[in-house]
């Protein structure tokens, strides 16, 4: 009897060396992708509770569409890019990330994405303009469903009082925000700080001017920035400025602080919270009348990784499809205030929201940031706020961007290689 | 070792010589296995980090690496690029007078406070633990409020600089000459409750006996605070300088919180750098660069620590 138990007969060897290995197998496999199979997830930067409940019945309408759970998983926008990169080096990449726009690059030149056309998505209904916004050299990488830009944003009251109309060109800008400036107020807020946030704001007056980025120390970005130099030596802007977000820019437009702001669409949730505030939107002033304003293009892209899985690869893409197409665009952007980027979506939009229109005319202007320079971009975003800070508290323009153009062609950054 | 020996020979069969061989090896065994679990966690929670940020410094370690797990050496590379950024030797600079000010600072004031606080008065208890306030709050939230209470058109400092008549426009955190005179001032007030409590710890040390003596002696108070109080306390103060000094040294949140390294890189440290270089331009070889400089300046006021401790033992 004892010998039966000391030497299991060889029927029951290989039951028990299957089992074995199916559980080995199993306890691999968990720590890698721990993933429920039939549920897909999406990593996003929607922190805010609207925009987290706004991204959840969007993904509820689609899994359902689909016969598939969809879940989001949301951490702040400066950590997206890191913590993917981190699910991408232990193998655990979620199905869906959603990128910010300019930050698509990077994570497109290091092999992580996915090309959306072999995943089955059309670009045909969407502007040139925005399918460049989510490709990199040349692929279709991420899809919008939304996209923002910067506009003047303007306190109706406090213009009607002074009896000024809406600045449309430079000269204008400066002179109105000159006269609005009174006691504690100031004719102008913009922001030159919080990291990309100044850069977003600075591109306006740089490319209206016909500057461009691949040259910073350009006479046309140099005369950009002397601009703001003039604003801030007029006192129209507030020499905190250089330390402001776009947050703060709205926080102090809010309080009465400022006459008018650069600002964004996203802001107006938070404006119109404040129901005794009647503001107005227009067109980035130009430098001379009739030229055209162009604009950041900014906002958000759907993408899918390159996880390996090509079956759950194509129900992300159909998930990506869903999410951005007509219907959920228009739904989305009229929620958050966003101009829809599907051409079709963005007229029913127009007729919807009359009171945005100059921001849906800024959009088609608008221009993406790492077009010219792509996964390149940050070294120069970086030399760049360092120089329009350096300017606004005392430096030479000239001097100033000229640093900048040595520090981001120097050559010896990763991301310029 | 002597009562094993006498009781061998009743333990074990005639002959016993092994014996004492494989208790000595059976007491070196205990030793290691005590010793081990400390080995182990330190080798593996500060060992291997260390090495893998000095041999990351020496690889092209991109956003790429993640997915290939490939990081080519690209020998000093890393190093020569950090080294010949401007940013840098600003960087570095910075911190030095970041760590010396804010030391200085907080330990001037600690130490004034807890020689005050050694004084019997009323509401003694109660005003020592309202100065431990600033070291409850975490160190992001103090960031952000003195972000505000800085701020140079509507914060409270300048309000109320300028209803005293003392001018109220002061770009604290906006002027790049000012910007990191008002960081380090953040901080002083930061550690001052720290520097406070072990101080203040500390004096209670100091024994009675040798104040009554000084007091028979004649001595005035500060010659009673410098031969008498300064001596005693000297142990406490190298501790608190040590302890503060690895936590200036490596600042990020704050200077993140309050001016984000900014306005023109005014107040970019060490910290920082490390910060931009591996978490926003994702060169992370340049990150580790930077990170071990910051290592290594702790090793050397580390190593110094140690020695000044062993002299003083003597």
């Amino acid at each position: 009897m004892s010998k039966r138990f000391n030497r299991p007969s060889r029927s029951t060897v290989i039951p028990l060396a299957a089992v074995s290995a199916l559980v080995a197998g199993a306890a691999l496999t968990g720590c890698g992708q721990q993933r429920d199979s039939s549920v897909y997830t999406v990593l996003n930067s929607s922190t805010d509770e609207t925009y987290h409940r706004w991204d959840a019945q969007a993904m509820a309408r689609c899994g359902k569409r689909l016969g598939v759970a969809v879940e989001q998983q949301s951490v702040p926008a400066a950590q997206v890019m890191t913590k993917a990169l981190r699910m991408a080096s232990s193998r655990s990449l979620p199905d869906i990330v959603q990128f910010d726009a300019s930050e698509m690059p990077t994570f497109a030149e290091a092999g992580g994405l996915v090309d959306l056309r072999t995943l089955g998505l059309g670009t045909g209904d969407i502007p040139r303009g925005i399918v460049n916004f989510g490709s990199y050299k040349g692929t279709y990488y991420g899809a919008a469903r939304s996209v923002n830009t910067l506009a003047l944003f303007y306190n109706k009251d406090i213009l009607d009082r002074a009896g000024l109309k809406v600045p449309a060109t430079w000269a204008e800008l400066r002179a109105s925000a000159k006269k609005l400036t009174r006691g504690k107020r100031y004719g102008l807020a913009l922001s030159a700080g919080g990291a990309e946030d100044g850069v977003f704001q600075f591109t306006p007056f740089m490319w209206s001017n016909g500057g461009d980025e691949t040259r910073l120390d350009g006479p046309k970005v140099v005369q950009a920035l002397d601009y703001w130099k003039s604003l801030l030596k007029d006192g129209s802007l507030s020499k905190s400025t250089v330390g402001w977000t776009q947050a703060d820019v709205n926080d102090q437009f809010m309080a009465g602080n400022a006459a008018m702001m650069i600002n964004g669409p996203w802001q107006v949730e938070t404006l119109n919270t404040e129901k005794s505030l009647h503001w107005g939107i227009a067109r980035i002033p130009v430098p001379k009348a009739g030229e055209k304003s162009v604009g950041p293009l900014g906002g958000a892209v759907l993408t899918v990784p390159n996880t390996g899985d090509e079956q759950r690869e194509r129900t992300a893409g159909r998930i990506v499809a869903c999410l951005s197409s007509e219907r959920e665009q228009l739904t989305y952007a009229l929620n958050s205030w966003m101009v829809p980027a599907n051409e079709k979506a963005a007229a029913a939009w127009r007729r919807q929201v009359p009171e945005l229109d100059a921001l849906a005319d800024q959009v088609a202007a608008a221009r993406s940031r790492t077009a010219r320079l792509g996964a390149g971009w940050t070294g120069v975003s970086l030399a760049l706020q360092s120089a329009f800070q350096s300017a606004l508290t005392g430096q030479s323009s000239q001097a100033a961007l000229q640093r900048a153009q040595q520090r981001a062609t120097s050559g010896n950054r990763g991301t310029r290689r | 070792m002597t009562t094993s020996t006498v009781t061998a020979p009743t333990a074990v069969p005639p002959a016993g010589a092994p014996a004492p061989a494989r208790l000595r090896r059976r007491n070196r065994l205990a030793q290691w296995g005590f010793v081990a679990p400390a080995v182990l966690f330190m080798l593996l929670f500060f060992g291997y980090p260390l090495l893998r940020n000095v041999v990351m410094s020496f690889q092209h370690y991109t956003p790429k690496t993640f997915f290939t797990g490939e990081a080519p050496l690209n020998g000093f590379d890393n190093w020569s690029n950090v080294f010949r950024d401007a940013l840098f030797g600003k960087a570095l600079w910075h911190t030095l007078v970041f760590t010396a000010g804010s030391l200085l600072g907080q330990f001037c004031a600690g130490l004034a406070l807890a020689v005050f606080f050694t004084r019997k008065f009323p509401l003694n208890g109660v005003l020592r633990s309202l100065i431990l306030l600033p070291w409850l709050v975490p160190m992001v939230v103090s960031g952000i409020v003195w972000r505000r209470i800085l701020d140079q058109d509507t914060g409270v400092l300048n309000s109320f600089l300028d209803t005293t008549g003392l001018g109220g426009h002061t770009p604290w955190l906006t002027d790049p000459h000012m910007a990191l005179l008002s960081v380090i001032l953040v901080n002083i007030w930061i550690g001052i409750p720290f520097n406070m409590v072990i101080l203040y710890g500390g004096l209670q040390e100091v024994p009675r006996e040798l104040y009554e003596a000084a007091a028979l002696d004649g001595a005035s108070a500060w010659r009673t605070f410098r031969s008498v109080t300064l001596p005693v306390l000297r142990p406490v103060i190298t501790v608190v300088l040590v302890l503060g000094f690895m936590s200036t040294v490596k600042i990020l949140d704050l200077v993140l919180a309050l001016t984000d390294g900014g306005p023109a890189d005014a107040t970019q440290t060490l910290g920082t750098l490390t910060y931009q270089n591996s978490f926003v331009r994702l060169d992370f070889g340049a990150g580790a660069v930077v990170g071990n400089v910051l290592i290594l300046i702790s090793a050397v006021f580390a190593v110094l620590y140690l020695r000044a401790n062993r002299t003083e033992g003597k």
